[in-house]
């Protein structure tokens, strides 16, 4: 499935789902939907048919609360079937509203609290050099996550011991749970802190597929990769954009008839 | 104990190259060894627990064993959201090394008394707890742990009981009766057995027929003994270097009042929810907070005499 129609349809689930379980984070979902579709469409070596194979890449959302999007993406790339989907934040559903690995094939690792998912793909690839393995790890953040201080601990050690296997992706839609970034805790200059660190440094647009498409390719040696997505929060739906309301707000009514017409009628 | 665990896992990494041991940054001349011996089973992740902890996750996702190794509350308490979320939940293989039990390191301060360890360890899921009393039971749980799925937690102290008889073959979860008696059974865990035995002896002086049970391990917990007790025993009298809240004589009490018989006497002896403000060595604040030979002794005399049932 090409990229792009892929990112639709992670989008349209995602509202669907948070609509139906009156869940909030559509804003964070809609976010990172074309970093996903560019991961699982093109960039991660995954395999559906085999999701625990040993060679695959291991992909982590540390940003929990953004789960419905991977959800989606995993049925629509053929993990599980998207009727799975329906149970999301469901009493007695499968699918939580932050990403759980409990019986759902292709989540790598569960998470919720922030600051938890990249020490963990700092381990992941940690044992993947001590065992010469060639798989990458990547590691999907929110800007907001950033301020917790056990991302910058995986920073330090990262870059130490030179994990070029490691690539951390940060989802810099700019606004946080209840405020913009800039004035919560600000992060800039943010790429410069990641490279007096010694990470390699990329930023892309992070809706724009082409740019992303060799996100995870060229790895400079010894040297972890950051990619600095820069994305609008609520992407693709006008009035969730740049919002920070749509961080909890669920889309009911009207609302949420506006947001799937828009969705459905975008390339 | 602390030296008797890397001894072990030494012995273990020689043999396995999946044991990868993780300190934050602490253990002075006690980990040289090790980390020259086997330098892709050696970190050292800095001072960072949290880091440390979610990288001992993802290692052991991978398929490693992984213990992860600093002073008391510094290695399960800073970091238990990673323990519970990334290591438990996930069934992790990893191994939590408390080292400095209790007062262990007195003098340094409150900072560096772990005396809530095993009541937070303790309501985890998917993690064992294990205190060993010495250096047996140390061995015993250093190589155990690695064979238990989901994370143990190990409480080691700087003070030891004397090795008893043989250890023999022990299951985790299982209790270690070092004497039984009709009068008072004592029920502990980790060094602190020293001043029980001391106490238990004194009190069979006095004409009291006494028992000691050791409980190396904490959870899963051995209720089957401990409810034995109940019919066969008019005291049971738990003893720890602890809070009396949420650690092993809640875990006993909770066992206890689950069993169709009761123990006339019930008493658990350790710290009275308090932080220690006074500075001294472990056996120091053992006797200032009552907890050593002479107060487990007067403290059981205590229960015992005013029941006419128990009269030496």
């Amino acid at each position: 499935m090409d990229t792009r129609e892929l990112a639709k349809r992670i989008r349209i689930h995602a509202v669907n789902m948070t609509s139906r379980g009156g869940s909030s984070h559509i804003g964070s979902a809609l976010s990172m939907a074309d970093i996903l579709a560019v991961l699982y469409g093109q960039c991660l070596n995954v395999d559906p048919a085999r999701p625990q194979w040993p060679a695959r890449d291991r992909f982590i959302l540390s940003k929990g609360h953004g789960g419905a999007a991977v959800y989606a993406a995993l049925a629509e790339t053929g993990f599980f079937s998207p009727e799975v989907l329906k149970t999301h934040y469901q009493d007695g559903g499968k699918l939580s509203g932050h990403v759980s690995h409990k019986g759902i094939p292709g989540v790598e690792f569960s998470t919720g609290s922030l600051g938890h998912g990249l020490p963990v793909g700092v381990g992941m690839a940690k044992a993947a050099r001590l065992r010469e393995q060639a798989h990458r790890v990547v590691v999907l953040l929110s800007d907001g996550e950033c301020d917790e201080g056990s991302n910058w601990e995986a920073i330090l050690f990262a870059a130490h011991h030179g994990l070029d296997n490691l690539i951390a992706i940060v989802d810099y839609n700019k606004i946080q749970s209840l405020a913009p970034v800039a004035e919560t805790l600000g992060l800039e200059p943010f790429t410069d802190k990641w490279q007096s660190f010694g990470w390699d440094v990329k930023e892309v647009d992070g809706h724009d597929h082409d740019q992303m498409a060799t996100m995870l390719d060229n790895p400079e040696p010894g040297k972890p990769r950051v990619v600095i997505a820069h994305t609008t929060k609520g992407k693709g739906v006008s009035f969730m954009e740049n919002s920070v309301l749509w961080h909890y707000r669920t889309a009911r009514g009207q609302e949420f008839e506006a947001a799937i017409s828009e969705l459905e009628r975008s390339a | 104990m602390r030296d008797e665990f890397i001894r072990t896992l030494t012995t273990m990494a020689q043999a396995d190259d999946s044991i990868v041991l993780i300190t934050g940054d602490l253990g002075f001349g006690v980990l040289t060894e090790f980390a020259e011996r086997f330098p892709k089973q050696f970190i050292n992740a800095g001072v960072a627990e949290q880091n440390m902890t979610g990288i001992a996750a993802g290692m052991a996702l991978e398929g490693y064993k992984v213990y992860t190794y600093s002073i008391a509350n510094f290695v399960f308490m800073r970091c238990l959201e990673q323990i519970r979320n990334d290591a438990a939940y996930h069934d992790a293989n990893v191994n939590v090394v408390s080292v400095g039990g209790g007062f262990s390191y007195g003098a340094l301060g409150i900072s560096h008394h772990a005396t809530e360890d095993l009541a937070i360890m303790r309501s985890q899921p998917n993690v064992s707890v294990f205190c060993p009393s010495d250096l047996d039971e140390t061995r015993w749980v250093t190589e155990v742990s690695a064979k238990t799925k989901g994370v143990s937690y190990l409480r080691l102290d700087k003070s030891k009981a004397d090795d008893a008889a043989p250890l023999g073959p022990l299951a985790v979860g299982q209790a270690r009766p070092r004497s039984s008696g009709r009068d008072i059974t004592f029920v502990t865990a980790g060094g602190i057995l020293q001043d029980v035995c001391i106490a238990a002896d004194r009190l069979r002086s006095d004409g009291y027929d006494v028992g000691v049970i050791s409980m190396p391990t904490i959870k899963p917990f051995d209720h089957s003994t401990i409810q034995k007790l109940a019919g066969e025993c008019r005291a049971v009298i738990t003893v720890e270097e602890h809070n009396v809240v949420g650690g092993l004589g809640s875990a006993v009490a909770e066992s206890l009042m689950a069993s169709p018989r009761r123990p006339e006497i019930f008493r658990s002896i350790g710290l009275q929810d308090q932080f220690s403000s006074v500075v001294g060595s472990q056996a120091y604040l053992r006797t200032h907070y009552g907890i050593d030979a002479q107060g487990i002794y007067e403290k059981t005399r205590q229960a015992v005499v005013k029941s006419p049932a128990i009269a030496a």
